[in-house]
């Protein structure tokens, strides 16, 4: 509870709305202690007198009466009909939505017809025919706004209460014979009142503002009792010659419905726990990256793409995660390059760096640098990025279900891939659509590019996805984790399909996988990452044969191997660690069983020898041994 | 297509009934004996009795709801005592008033609430975010009827552009150019409150849309920034905002209410208010029947054009 106050009130608007509405309240409370005028005697004398004239600070109405004691006691009135209605409304719709959710079955289903057809009206109709029925009043008003808002409440708490009735502490009281009046008041009741307590607050200034509406339609309070309703409604007539009598309750009512707004925004942010861990932030076009980036020159002049000291970060609050820790890696033309590591071990962070797609905020570039043909693509400008993504350096992601749009069909979404980048007509770009989805070997490729992604299965979706990084005939393919959201036959599939258009095609391709026996039947090398760095990197061959990282060689053990029973399959113990604390040393030092004290302090380097390299103080295999 | 127009059409029709019911039980609520309430205290009883008599009041109330119901689907909508004419007659032509003026609003509200609410998601906390969230605030506490009026003191009084109030000049106007002069300064009133909802809800669908996996598919193809907001977010965005325009058309509806006295637009809303303060009974029932079946009828064609625009939705 605490907690929620310090959230809401670092919220400066929630805070001043806060300070705003306790005000009005306060001078609410204490008009009649105040030494202010009666607000009803007339004064026909002095009518339409200017504000600040003498004795009346707000001037006087079209019946002299003073303004600013009409404006203190309708503002009480107001106040009071409102908080009034909110309760009764609060009541009896929260009553109706606990006993339907509660009962659920056909009570649930009676009343929830009723009350649907309840909102079907707009709720100024049911007011009106409500106050029709009654007669004008300001009671009458009341319990119209009341009835018209009892719906919301009943069906909100019903959703809550739905959702408590199955929970076994209920379960519990049922079993222990307690009646139905005593678990709902001493089980449901509790759980429901804060959701009770925040429709309420977000509801308050609806009602303020509905009875203030039937007022000034002069279906509210009628003569000579006045709410800011009413008062406004009256100086309506006089709107032209005495606008002050207008302006004086209007702009009070804009006072009291623009703080409880403000207040209700905070409460709502303050519960709300996306907007804690800033998951509401949206990504930009492209990546942030810091303005003291130091951009490390290229090592390597063969490589068609050079990755050197990439580093990215997550700036989440005041913590910092290292996620990418200086990665070095070069793609060859033509060669598969896998990346492999556990879930957080920065290697999807690294690949989404090269175009900058890695979301931001919170992500950020510190340092680094990516050369692809001679520029460096990190801090490249925008224009250049665009005219670069999907063109030369194409993406194919996870779970083609959620990475393409639900709402366009298949064909339009590779259609927009060819015109993105080159100017052809809409149906010389669909037969190309067409003819890419022959070449990913989709049946019927006219038909399914008329398809929307959920009406196609899993390995179909990926094969759109493939087709659409291959659209404009990119020199390399990053593929992240392609495969993993596949069942294994299809997973096969798919790894034989990229492996010939790999071939056909001569792309370069950068494989991320989490999966050894994935990269055993692609990659020519492969950079196996840790905690956002490397620990080692090799050709393919050498490494599965012969690992030098401790690490590498327990990933390697999880690979299943057909027929070959003998070998345990063993899970790697313990967790990376978390990248915003990384230990000295070692990152893998904890869970490693070889760990000395050594490999717990300072900066362990990657040795690097031939064409091998190894981030480790005690190697499975001595390096240099093998390129003597 | 069809089939599930029909399907949502005929889905309506208890909804309709529902209505008719509420709205029955609602004038049974009318204290003392109705036709009293119609004709006034100073009735004679001989013409209480008579009423009673030619309106069925005199049977069990079942009764008396089939033959209103009964009535009404006949187009019979009974007579207004007030103004001495058939209710329906006075409903479709006050209706049409208020067609015009809510209609404008509500394209307004969509249209501005919906280019705002993007503006801001796409410029999140930037100095474009931040002045649309203040305006959307400051819209969505003022009231309709105050800013109305305060529309009228700016540029009625003030400037001298537009008409203080009417639907038409009432010497030589009701040209196309002269609805028009009349109906910017009602429509736009009317159209604050629900444009500043739309623009809030708008910029938390598009910042849910935006962190979504295939707007990163999208930059990663290489389209423009602007296609990636406009039509990739925004597209998405559609299927929830869709629905709260749905809701906004019965908040339109409502305001209109109070616009309309304001402007002396000769409208639906200010009918039915004068007949609440004149006891027209059977001209309010007629009324809010009639404006409460539009509206539902405008909720199927929200549903149809969700499920034009979504085809995860079966039809």
């Amino acid at each position: 509870m605490r907690a929620f106050f310090k959230l809401l009130f670092r919220n400066r608007l929630a805070a001043a709305g806060a300070v705003v509405m306790a005000l009005v309240v306060l001078l609410a409370l204490v008009t009649p202690l105040l030494p202010l005028m009666d607000p009803d005697i007339t004064n026909t004398a002095d009518r339409f007198m200017r504000p600040f004239s003498e004795g009346h600070l707000f001037g006087t109405d079209h019946l002299g009466r003073d303004l600013l004691s009409r404006l203190m006691w309708g503002t009480r009135l107001s106040l009071a009909v409102g908080f009034a209605a909110a309760i009764i409304a609060a009541i009896i719709g929260s009553a109706i939505g606990i006993i339907a959710g509660y009962f659920a079955g056909r009570t649930d289903n009676i009343i929830m017809r009723f009350v649907d057809m309840l909102m079907a009206f707009p709720y100024i109709l049911l007011a009106l025919a409500i106050v029709a029925a009654l007669g004008p009043g300001l009671m009458n008003a009341l319990i119209a706004v009341a009835a018209v808002n009892i719906p919301f409440f009943a069906r909100n708490i019903r959703g809550i209460t739905v959702g408590i009735a199955h929970q076994e502490f209920v379960d519990a009281a049922k079993l222990a014979g307690l009646g139905h009046t005593k678990i709902i008041l001493s089980e449901v009741l509790p759980n429901v009142v804060p959701v009770i307590v925040i429709a309420m607050s977000t509801t308050i200034g609806w009602m303020i503002l509905e009875t203030a509406g039937l007022s000034f339609l002069g279906l509210g309070s009628q003569p000579p009792q006045a709410d800011l309703g009413s008062m406004l409604g009256e100086a309506r007539s006089a709107l032209i010659t005495s606008p002050h009598t207008s302006i004086v309750p209007g702009f009070m009512i804009l006072v009291i419905v623009m703080a409880i707004n403000l207040l209700g925004d905070g409460v709502r942010d303050a519960l709300d726990p996306r907007l804690k861990s800033g998951a509401l932030s949206r990504p930009t076009a492209t990546t942030q990256i810091a303005s003291d980036r130091v951009a490390a020159a290229s090592a390597n002049d063969n490589a068609i793409l050079s990755i050197n000291n990439l580093q990215t970060q997550f700036h989440i609050k005041d913590r910092i995660y290292k996620a990418v820790g200086g990665v070095d890696l070069d793609v060859k033309p033509g060669e598969c390059l896998g990346i492999i590591g556990e879930s957080g071990s920065g290697k999807s962070v690294t690949a989404l760096s090269v175009m900058g797609l890695v979301a931001s905020p919170p992500g950020i570039i510190t340092g680094g640098s990516v050369i692809y043909e001679g520029e460096d693509l990190i801090g490249a400008p925008y224009e250049k990025l665009r005219s670069y993504r999907g063109n030369r350096i194409a993406y194919i992601f996870q779970d083609p279900l959620a990475t393409l749009h639900p709402l366009y069909k298949v064909g339009d979404q590779l259609a927009e891939a060819i015109r993105c980048h080159h100017h052809v007509s809409k149906t010389a770009a669909r037969a190309k659509a067409v003819d890419l989805l022959k070449s990913v070997r989709i049946p019927n490729p006219e038909d399914r590019a008329e398809s929307y992604p959920h009406e196609l299965s899993g390995g179909m979706r990926q094969r759109i996805g493939i087709a659409m990084a291959l659209a404009n005939d990119p020199d390399i393919i990053i593929a992240d984790e392609p495969t993993t959201a596949l069942d294994v036959t299809v997973q096969a599939q798919i790894l034989a399909l990229l492996n010939d258009l790999r071939r056909e095609h001569g792309l370069a391709i950068i494989f991320i996988t989490h999966d050894f026996g994935v990269v055993a039947q692609l990659c020519d090398r492969v950079a196996v990452m840790y905690a956002g760095r490397i620990v080692e990197t090799g050709e393919t061959d050498t490494i599965l044969a012969d690992p030098a990282h401790p690490y590498t060689k327990r990933l390697i053990a999880c690979v299943p191997e057909l027929g070959g029973g003998r070998r345990q399959l063993a899970a790697i113990p313990g967790l990376p660690p978390v990248v915003d604390k990384l230990p000295d040393g070692c990152a893998f030092a904890e869970r490693c069983e070889k760990c000395r004290t050594e490999c717990t302090v300072g900066d362990i380097p990657l040795r690097i020898s031939g064409s091998r390299a190894v981030r480790c103080l005690y190697p499975e295999t001595e390096l240099a041994r093998e390129t003597a | 297509m069809t089939g599930y127009i029909l399907k949502r059409l005929l889905s309506a029709i208890p909804v309709l009934f529902g209505i008719t019911l509420i709205v029955f039980l609602i004038m049974a609520l009318i204290p003392g004996d109705p036709a009293t309430a119609i004709l006034g205290s100073y009735a004679t009883p001989e013409n209480v009795a008579r009423l009673n008599q030619e309106l069925g009041l005199d049977a069990p109330m079942w009764q008396r709801y089939f033959i209103w119901l009964g009535n009404m689907l006949q187009g019979d909508f009974g007579r207004s005592f007030a103004l001495n004419r058939p209710v329906l007659d006075e409903i479709l032509e006050r209706f049409n008033a208020t067609l015009i003026l809510a209609g404008t609003a509500f394209i307004l509200c969509a249209v501005f609430g919906i280019i705002a609410g993007v503006i801001s998601a796409a410029n999140q906390y930037g100095a474009a975010d931040k002045a649309i969230t203040f305006i959307v605030l400051l819209g969505i506490s003022i009231p309709s009827f105050f800013l109305g009026m305060m529309m009228v003191l700016l540029f009625a009084v003030n400037l001298k552009w537009l008409p203080v109030s009417g639907m038409v000049a009432i010497y030589g106007g009701g040209d196309l150019p002269d609805i028009l002069k009349h109906l910017t300064m009602p429509a736009l009133a009317l159209a604050v409150v629900a444009t500043g909802v739309v623009a809030r809800l708008a910029r938390s669908a598009m910042l849910e849309v935006l962190r979504q996996d295939f707007i990163r598919t999208a930059r990663a193809k290489g389209v423009r920034e602007g296609s990636v907001i406009w039509r990739h977010a925004l597209k998405a965005a559609m299927v929830s905002i869709i629905p709260v325009l749905g809701i906004q058309a019965g908040f339109v509806l409502s305001g209109a209410v109070y616009i309309e006295m304001v402007f002396q637009w000769p409208g639906i809303g200010r009918m039915l208010v004068d007949a609440i303060l004149k006891r027209d009974i059977l001209l309010v029932q007629g009324g809010v029947v009639f404006v409460a079946a539009c509206y539902v009828l405008f909720n199927i064609i929200v549903d149809v054009a969700q499920s034009m625009l979504d085809p995860r939705i079966k039809t």
